[in-house]
């Protein structure tokens, strides 16, 4: 990021300055590390994955059923999960899961928002002390100001939804008030907690601006970001408890105490899920405010800023982006682990197709993405040197983008069926199935991080002796990686069982992950001290910006159908296997419905994130003293 | 404005270009397992295959993963001869079970799918000693061995082998209706009426209505009911009371029979009221 940095370099921090930074990072490791050790002592399969009824606390023996006696059963009686019959569940006349569909998803929505921003500003802010740019510092408080509104729109969808399922699905949501009790409390005192952080780390930017006491300032924002994530992995254990619920038994009854409740086999891959996800999201929202403003001005310099801040954002955000199928990966893993029926309701079930039109909206981020990042080389004068492999990174990517939208079983008339002598296509079907898949995802982001990589180099010159050889070295490693990808995708695809298949995809997100680390660690060790080539910010076409539009919208769209398939998997189940869903609703949509529906939350939210730039945009605004005697 | 305009209009475009390849894509509904009604003791034993057929491939969800290679992830029941194959597996020292014949073994593999895992199809990291596959008579799947039992005839049939399950006795077939119910209530039921006049005194049909006259108690009397109501008006007034209410009564009829009752008492009341003419 700092190769970017404007010819003004800034002085050196004062000793004071350098000795806050390193007490601050020191006390964040510590953090981090102590969170690190205790999530991997909690992590082992037996304490994950937890079968219903078969609670076990950590360190002691697995409890054993017994048969209790009639004092016992006297004392604690457990209260099985209900079993709402049809006429439970009010009918007002419209879908009761449409109304909660609408509110969740936009409360989804703008709760990752208000959960992203503040961690994509943290990064920023930081930057900016690292750096010694003072841009990065405005950017970020530009950008708090606002989306400040964006708290109390979470919140109003919030309670819309919570009012809405304790009115549409009492017995449901008198279930899980029962099971998680005092939880939802903690979740309630929470948001005191939040709205402390988010007013004094927001008022008090400016009176905490330089010195010691911007650290006082990063630690506001870092207690902001840890009660907003605090506040996102509650709020995460009740879908995970619906989709495979711990610390019940069969019937439901509680059996354990509210850590087991929380602690499901799909808490933390969705956690981690959410977390990757939420900075993406908020640096492409961010991008789409920059992409805005920089096509709403001609004064060179507001060019020059909003440029950089879209660059900027959408650069935080594909770099997010890039780890988050391995995220995907990973819980798909743990539902696969959970039950086998689940994994494959969503994967291989009706759900299937859904997974084409996701290949659809993550081709369209990766392709604009690149774009954006192909156009951003005008910027510089260095980039002629690559220019030349753009055409060939271009090729990759559409010819993987066709791979991974080409479905299995092809929609055919019965006259067709015959003439091709199947529903399988004997060239197209082969690139239906997972490996194909997975050779094309894998290679996308392989070739997106390319283009990153050339972007980046493309305004300087190293200067280090090695240079020669560290591009030798950056060669094959793409080389080798490329082909250790496509080779385990042919061969344990399509030469060997399953359980193979699966475990292959290990090896390939391995090799992706093997270029992508090498390459940061090899360009930040060939570049240092480069000699910089001129940028010219705001020297970009104003068709790049619409790939900055493209993003936020693909993405957005794309939350909205993951919460379809995740909402699906539970198939007719209100809580999976111990509470069951008898609404009229208890059946998984048409894909085409679900698509009406997601289009129908991304335009009320571009809607709602359009009133909330808007609003922030007034209070900057002055109406000018009308002359006297005028009108008012 | 113009630049509003333009980014707006693109992304709806986009938007909509999205909501497009969704109707490009089949469309297909995921209905909730629906509770079908079966006569047990009128079975036949084609009638009985051809449930086992549709339990395999609807409610038992067996098909989601036994699929022909290369796209099952476990093997393909429906295209293997399962009675030759189980002797094979009973015999095979790897097996743990206390199966004695075919049929045995496939119940058993239904239930406890762990005492024999097929060769490369265990869990991972197990060395095939655990298998994936979940136990069928737990939740969410909840297959009762009444239902279990036309699978595996299924089976057998399917490549033209001796079907050695037996139909379902009429015991049977009541005993299910009495847990079912104990199931769906979590109160212990008594068992299935066998008269008609059992089931009035069951239900407590004769409280509120009077039989042999037209007196009006709770509810109206049914000496005549057969001239008013068709046998589907007599069926909802009973499954569904508050749908229409005779005039000049409030409603007081409970509304949780079509829970209750079995589907052959209701018959036996609803067949018993016609007759009241």
């Amino acid at each position: 990021m700092n190769d970017k940095r404007p010819s003004n370099q800034p002085e050196r921090p004062s000793t004071q300055i350098r000795w806050g930074r390193r007490l601050w990072i020191a006390l964040s490791m510590l953090l981090l590390v102590y969170g690190l050790v205790q999530a991997v002592e909690e992590s082992t399969t037996l304490n994950r994955i937890t079968p219903i009824g078969m609670v076990q606390v950590a360190g002691e023996p697995l409890i054993t059923k017994t048969t209790p006696d009639i004092a016992d059963v006297d004392t604690a009686e457990p209260i099985a999960a209900p079993r709402p019959s049809r006429s439970d569940y009010p009918n007002i006349g419209v879908s009761s899961r449409a109304i909660v569909w609408i509110l969740a998803q936009l409360h989804l929505f703008f709760a990752a928002l208000v959960l992203a921003v503040p961690l994509f500003l943290l990064t920023i802010e930081l930057l900016g002390v690292y750096t010694g740019d003072e841009r990065y510092d405005n950017m970020a408080y530009e950008f708090m100001k606002i989306s400040l509104t964006g708290f109390s729109i979470t919140a109003i969808f919030g309670g819309s939804l919570a009012l809405a399922l304790f009115v549409l699905y009492p017995d449901f949501m008198g279930y899980m008030m029962h099971v998680f009790g005092v939880q939802v409390l903690v979740y309630a005192i929470l948001f005191f907690l939040e709205s402390f952080f988010l007013y004094t780390y927001y008022y008090g930017w400016n009176a905490f601006r330089y010195g010691n006491l911007k650290w006082v300032h990063l630690s506001l924002g870092l207690m902001l970001n840890a009660s907003g994530l605090t506040i996102m992995v509650l709020a995460n254990s009740w879908a995970t408890f619906m989709m495979a619920p711990s610390g019940v038994n069969e019937v439901g009854a509680v059996v354990g105490n509210i850590w087991e409740i929380m602690k499901g086999p799909l808490w933390n891959p969705i956690n981690l899920h959410r977390f990757i996800a939420n900075i993406a999201f908020g640096g492409t929202v961010v991008g789409a405010y920059a992409a805005f403003k920089f096509l709403s001005t001609n004064d060179p310099d507001r060019r020059a800023h909003y440029d950089w801040m879209g660059y900027t954002s959408n650069f935080i955000a594909i770099l997010a982006f890039l780890p988050l199928p391995f995220a995907g990966y990973w819980l798909m893993a743990e539902i696969y682990a959970y039950s086998q029926q689940m994994g494959i309701t969503a994967m291989g079930g009706i759900l299937a197709w859904l997974f084409i039109v996701q290949a659809v909206l993550i081709g369209t981020i990766l392709l604009a993405g690149n774009f954006y990042l192909w156009a951003g080389m005008s910027r510089t004068d260095g980039s002629d040197r690559y220019k030349g492999l753009i055409k060939y990174i271009a090729a990759v990517l559409v010819v993987c983008f066709l791979i991974w939208v080409t479905p299995h079983t092809l929609i055919l008339s019965a006259s067709e069926i015959s003439l091709l002598g199947g529903s399988y296509h004997h060239i197209l079907g082969p690139l239906g199935i997972m490996p194909a898949k997975n050779v094309a995802v894998n290679l996308m982001l392989v070739a997106t991080f390319l283009s990153f990589q050339l972007y980046r180099r493309s305004d300087k010159v190293a200067t280090v002796s090695w240079a020669p050889m560290g591009n030798a070295l950056m060669v094959p490693i793409y080389v080798v990686a490329i082909v250790n990808i496509i080779f385990l995708g042919v061969y344990y695809g399509y030469f060997t069982n399953t359980v193979y298949k699966v475990g292959s995809s290990v090896a390939q997100v391995a090799s992706t992950l093997v270029v992508i680390i090498a390459g940061i660690i090899l360009d930040t060790l060939m570049f240092r001290n480069a000699k910089t080539l001129p940028s010219h910010w705001g020297r970009i076409p104003d068709r790049a910006q619409y790939a900055l539009f493209a993003l936020p919208i693909a993405f957005t769209w794309l939350m909205g159908l993951m919460g379809y398939v995740r909402s699906s998997v539970k198939t007719h189940w209100h809580v999976y296997t111990v509470m069951k869903d008898n609404s009229p609703d208890n059946y998984i949509p048409t894909i085409a419905y679900a698509g009406n529906m997601i289009t129908i939350v991304t335009v009320l939210f571009l809607l709602c994130v359009l009133f909330m730039f808007w609003v922030a945009n007034l209070s900057s605004t002055r109406q000018a003293k009308p002359a006297a005697g005028g009108a008012v | 404005m113009k630049v509003l305009l333009k980014t707006l209009g693109f992304s709806l475009a986009l938007t909509l270009l999205f909501t497009f390849v969704t109707y490009l894509l089949p469309q297909v509904e995921g209905e909730a397992p629906v509770e079908k009604e079966v006569d047990l003791s009128s079975l036949t034993m084609d009638d009985f295959i051809t449930l086992g057929e549709d339990l395999f491939n609807n409610k038992g969800t067996c098909t989601l993963s036994h699929k022909p290679a290369p796209l099952g992830r476990a093997p393909d029941i429906q295209g293997t001869d399962m009675i030759a194959l189980s002797d094979e597996r009973l015999a095979d020292e790897r097996y743990q079970g206390e199966a004695k014949d075919a049929a045995g073994y496939m119940l058993e593999s239904m239930i406890d799918p762990s005492r024999y895992v097929v060769a490369t199809w265990g869990k991972k990291g197990t060395s095939d000693s655990e298998s994936p596959m979940p136990a069928i008579d737990k939740p969410p799947i909840k297959l009762s061995t009444i239902e279990m039992d036309p699978i595996i005839a299924y089976l057998q049939a399917k490549d033209v082998n001796d079907v050695t399950v037996a139909l379902p006795s009429p015991e049977d077939a009541a005993s299910v209706a009495s847990t079912d119910q104990k199931a769906s209530d979590g109160t212990t039921l008594q068992a299935p009426a066998a008269t008609v006049e059992e089931a009035l005194g069951k239900y407590a049909g004769n409280a509120c209505h009077a039989m042999d006259s037209s007196d009006t108690r709770v509810g109206a009397g049914l000496v005549d009911v057969g001239t008013r109501l068709s046998k589907e008006d007599i069926r909802q007034s009973i499954v569904d009371p508050n749908a229409v209410i005779a005039e000049g009564f409030a409603a007081a009829m409970p509304a949780d029979f079509a829970a209750k009752m079995t589907v052959k008492e209701l018959d036996m009341i609803v067949a018993y009221l016609l007759e009241k003419k």
